[in-house]
């Protein structure tokens, strides 16, 4: 065990703390790209789209990565009562993906791109991520031992970190001829890689939600129940064979869009239901303790139900025949990865980062104040995007289409309505994560451990289980 | 049966079934007599590098702010999208390809092009919300 040191910032906040940076600057890319929609050429001479689109989607999903990778760290030693099996190694990890992150946002500004649909950058940096994911992988699983015996959500991320290492060289499989000799096969590949890579990170992201409410009900039954792991084999289920449903209209193998098809995606609504129940037995005290960190789960909450109504309709291929290619499948992306992940995250992070000794009692007003702000503003933004999405699925289905041009001005005051709404979500955000990091800031180690839904706390690093 | 037992012969199933989904479709991609020439390739490296599907789809898969492109070379024909690329547009930046990178570009959408017909007016929907190609 590490000696407890005053000042000393655990590695897992550390992946914590860089995604926060990470997702305040993405927010900036993202309201730039906006902007570009609104305004024609706005800073195209400095960043053009194909600049600001990589480095909004690379920020952001590397928040998701890091802040999971963090989260899952974190809930590992809460969960064995023992540190990392090596905290070292963990350490090289985080200095291999913050020098790598760095520099795939560098290198877009000088215009390298891998020049992949929807995530990319040169594929010479996939090489150190896939090591240091490697570490991570030796780190969980010489860290948790066994599954013997095990909650569903060590399951879960275990699931988590192997699938999106395979899916991750997955992705890279073009760069073999043999893939990468006809867009069709390449692009069946390619969105097989990426549908299921985006299953790969929900699981660490609802491994550690689950945790996160067995920690805040006291409930440890919840997570070995059958019920629980029922719906978590439903997940992999989905994971592994629902990818499909991205490439509808691909003329590749008719049996994917068949099986896709079939395969509903049900785990975002079990999980709703999982949420709902253990909302409704957790006591009046104990919620009010982790007042913060179950706000941000029930407004997820919420956006399950709206995402998984999006995700049931464009799951049919009659539907997303007319969804395909329009701003319908971005706000299905913005709910799932702003509404769900973000805010599951940022719950983590406050109860995280809440697990030192605060100066202060609370990071207080602008926390609440940047929460209800940024779920108004991605309500409106979310909209903004359907509507512009229902708009442009009646201009591909007109037989006397107007050039695309025109159409894109007819969409321009719900561009606008979406730019709007995408600054007052940054600024939501901003503030969610200015009162984190401040609060953070203003804390030190503690040495006193505290008891919280049936676990003890000292810091991250050091903690005992009942 | 144990918990454990079962749990585990449920995930090594799935974990079964989904390698060998992956490595069946590995061995049997769709398209396998393609013409695929070295200066589609050629085009194709130069469509990546300069990230055009951050504004461009192609079957709809792609960035939002420019046209699918998927049949845009039988649609508009070469000339068009070449003088495109050398002057851009309001929104589009002018890429200053050299003749022979502005051949290969064109040469890997004319590529694309054949592969099928992405316009969503094509397709036929059936009762059981499948689709089919026209």
């Amino acid at each position: 065990m590490e000696p407890l040191t005053r000042n000393k910032i655990p590695t897992p906040h550390l992946f914590i703390l860089a995604g926060m940076i990470l997702l305040a600057t993405g927010m900036v890319f993202g309201v730039v790209g906006g902007l570009q929609y609104v305004i024609q050429g706005f800073i195209k001479s400095i960043l053009s789209f194909d600049k600001i689109r990589p480095l909004h989607v690379s920020s952001v999903v590397f928040w998701i990565i890091l802040a999971a990778v963090g989260s899952v760290m974190t809930y590992l030693q809460q969960h064995t009562g023992r540190p990392l099996y090596s905290p070292r190694l963990a350490r090289i990890q985080l200095l291999i993906f913050a020098g790598t992150v760095i520099a795939i946002l560098c290198s877009y500004c000088f215009g390298v791109f891998g020049g992949r649909e929807y995530w990319e950058f040169n594929p010479w940096f996939a090489l150190p991520l896939v090591l240091g994911w490697i570490l991570f992988l030796i780190n969980f699983i010489a860290s948790i031992g066994s599954l013997k015996n095990q909650p569903v959500y060590v399951w879960q991320w275990m699931t988590g970190v192997v699938f999106f290492l395979f899916t991750f060289l997955e992705s890279y499989l073009w760069v073999f001829p043999y893939f990468r000799n006809n867009i069709i096969n390449d692009m069946t590949v390619q969105w097989k890689s990426y549908g299921s890579m985006v299953g790969s990170w929900n699981m660490l992201i609802y491994g550690c939600s689950m945790f996160l409410m067995t920690k805040i009900s006291g409930n440890k039954d919840m997570a070995h129940s059958k019920m629980a792991f029922a719906l978590y084999f439903t997940g992999l289920f989905n994971l592994m064979f629902n990818w499909g449903h991205h490439i509808y209209t691909l003329p590749t193998h008719a049996f994917i869009k068949h099986i896709s098809y079939l395969v509903s995606m049900t785990e975002l609504v079990i999980l709703g239901r999982i949420i709902w129940l253990w909302k409704a037995s957790v006591s009046e005290a104990r919620r009010h303790f982790h007042h913060a960190a179950y706000r941000f789960i029930a407004a997820a909450d919420v956006w399950v139900f709206l995402t998984i109504l999006l995700a049931i309709a464009m799951s049919i291929p009659a539907i997303n025949v007319y969804t395909h290619g329009t701003h319908v499948t971005v706000a299905h992306t913005m709910g799932a990865t702003i509404g769900i992940n973000t805010l599951l995250l940022m719950a983590m992070a406050t109860d995280i980062l809440k697990d030192r000794e605060h100066i202060s009692g609370a990071p207080g007003g602008w926390l609440n104040a940047g929460y209800k702000l940024a779920n108004v503003s991605l309500l409106v933004f979310w909209l903004s995007l359907i509507v512009a999405g229902i708009l442009k699925a009646v201009w591909q289905m007109d037989r006397s289409q107007v050039p695309f041009s025109n159409m894109m001005l007819q969409l321009r005051p719900a561009f606008i309505v979406f730019v709007g709404a995408g600054i007052t979500l940054m600024v939501g955000i901003w503030m969610v994560l200015f009162a984190q990091i401040t609060w953070y800031s203003r804390s030190r180690v503690t040495k006193t451990p505290r008891r919280i839904g049936g676990i003890h706390h000292k810091e991250s690093t050091a903690v005992t289980v009942d | 049966m144990a918990p454990d037992f079962q749990k585990t012969i449920v995930g090594l199933l799935l974990t079964l079934s989904f390698l060998t989904y992956s490595f069946y479709l590995y061995s049997s991609l769709p398209v396998r007599d393609a013409v695929f020439t070295i200066d589609v390739d050629r085009g194709k490296a130069i469509w990546q590098q300069h990230n055009c599907t951050a504004c461009h789809q192609v079957y709809g898969l792609g960035g939002y702010l420019g046209p699918d492109l998927t049949n845009e070379y039988s649609k508009r024909g070469p000339d068009i999208i070449k003088a495109m690329i050398r002057t851009g547009t309001k929104t589009m930046p002018a890429f200053n390809l050299t003749e022979e990178e502005t051949s290969s570009l064109l040469s890997y959408l004319k590529h694309i092009d054949q592969t099928g017909i992405a316009d969503p007016r094509s397709f036929k929907i059936k009762l059981d919300g499948t689709i089919d190609q026209e």
